[in-house]
């Protein structure tokens, strides 16, 4: 399984979604390989992802993709990371 | 390398500002003033709002200010400003914004964990309002570990 988590730098934000999506992940007890994307990249990075962590602002910004888009409001809510992608993958 | 810890001289408390771009350019300011990054880096982090929108906006009344790694970024630095007056950056859930983080970094995946957890003691929802009545920066760097420690699972 592979989720990308999205910001417009890739750097900062995305990496603290990626962080809290592994520990969620964790404690979800499931496998999967997350990695931090800036939108640019997208097309590329997200090609085989099965779901794209983003903020509700860049939403609209995601290129056309077979992924479930999971929108996460505050980045460093470890229940709400952990309750939508539960509900994602469930 | 860690990320840089916050340090009295990297905190600037009570700053007055008037709209989101002078609470980005505060954070910039220490950042500069550290040593970190050189003026434009100030501008490339209200430029990167200016093209994606108050995503940086990452938990209630907290911004996480920061662009790519670039030729103006010196070294990673970290700055940690609290406004005189909250402002708005236009994001739907978060705002209005009391605290603002600076981030720059010289690599792209350099320090994610630390940041994270730095971040993440902004998850109680008392830190904000906390940091907003600090008068000391020993004070702040102090609200801020004790989260720190007590997140990092």
């Amino acid at each position: 399984m592979k989720i990308v988590a999205v910001c417009g730098a890739g750097v900062g934000t995305s990496g603290i979604l990626k962080v809290n999506a592994e520990r969620a992940l964790a404690r979800l007890e499931i496998e999967a390989d997350v990695t931090a994307s800036d939108i640019a990249s997208l097309a590329t990075t997200a090609a085989d992802a099965q779901i794209i962590l983003t903020s509700p602002e860049l939403v609209d910004r995601i290129p056309p993709t077979w992924a479930d888009i999971v929108v996460v409001q505050s980045y460093v809510d470890l229940a709400e990371i952990e309750q939508k992608l539960f509900d994602a993958l469930g | 390398m860690p990320l840089p810890p916050l340090t009295p001289a990297s905190i600037r408390l009570g700053a007055v500002v008037t709209d989101w771009r002078g609470a980005v350019r505060a954070a910039g300011d220490v950042l500069i003033a550290g040593g970190s990054v050189e003026p434009s880096y100030t501008q490339r982090m209200i430029d990167v709002i200016d093209e994606f929108g108050a995503y940086v906006v990452i938990a209630p009344g907290l911004a996480l200010a920061h662009a790519r790694p670039g030729d103006d970024v010196r070294a990673d630095g970290l700055s940690l400003v609290t406004l005189a007056e909250p402002v708005s950056f236009g994001h739907a859930h978060n705002d209005p914004v009391s605290v603002v983080i600076g981030l720059a970094v010289t690599t792209a995946d350099a320090h994610v964990t630390g940041i994270a957890d730095l971040a993440n003691a902004f998850n109680d929802p008392g830190l904000v309002p906390a940091l907003s009545m600090a008068t000391e920066p020993s004070a702040a760097i102090d609200l801020i570990l004790q989260g720190t420690t007590r997140d990092v699972s």
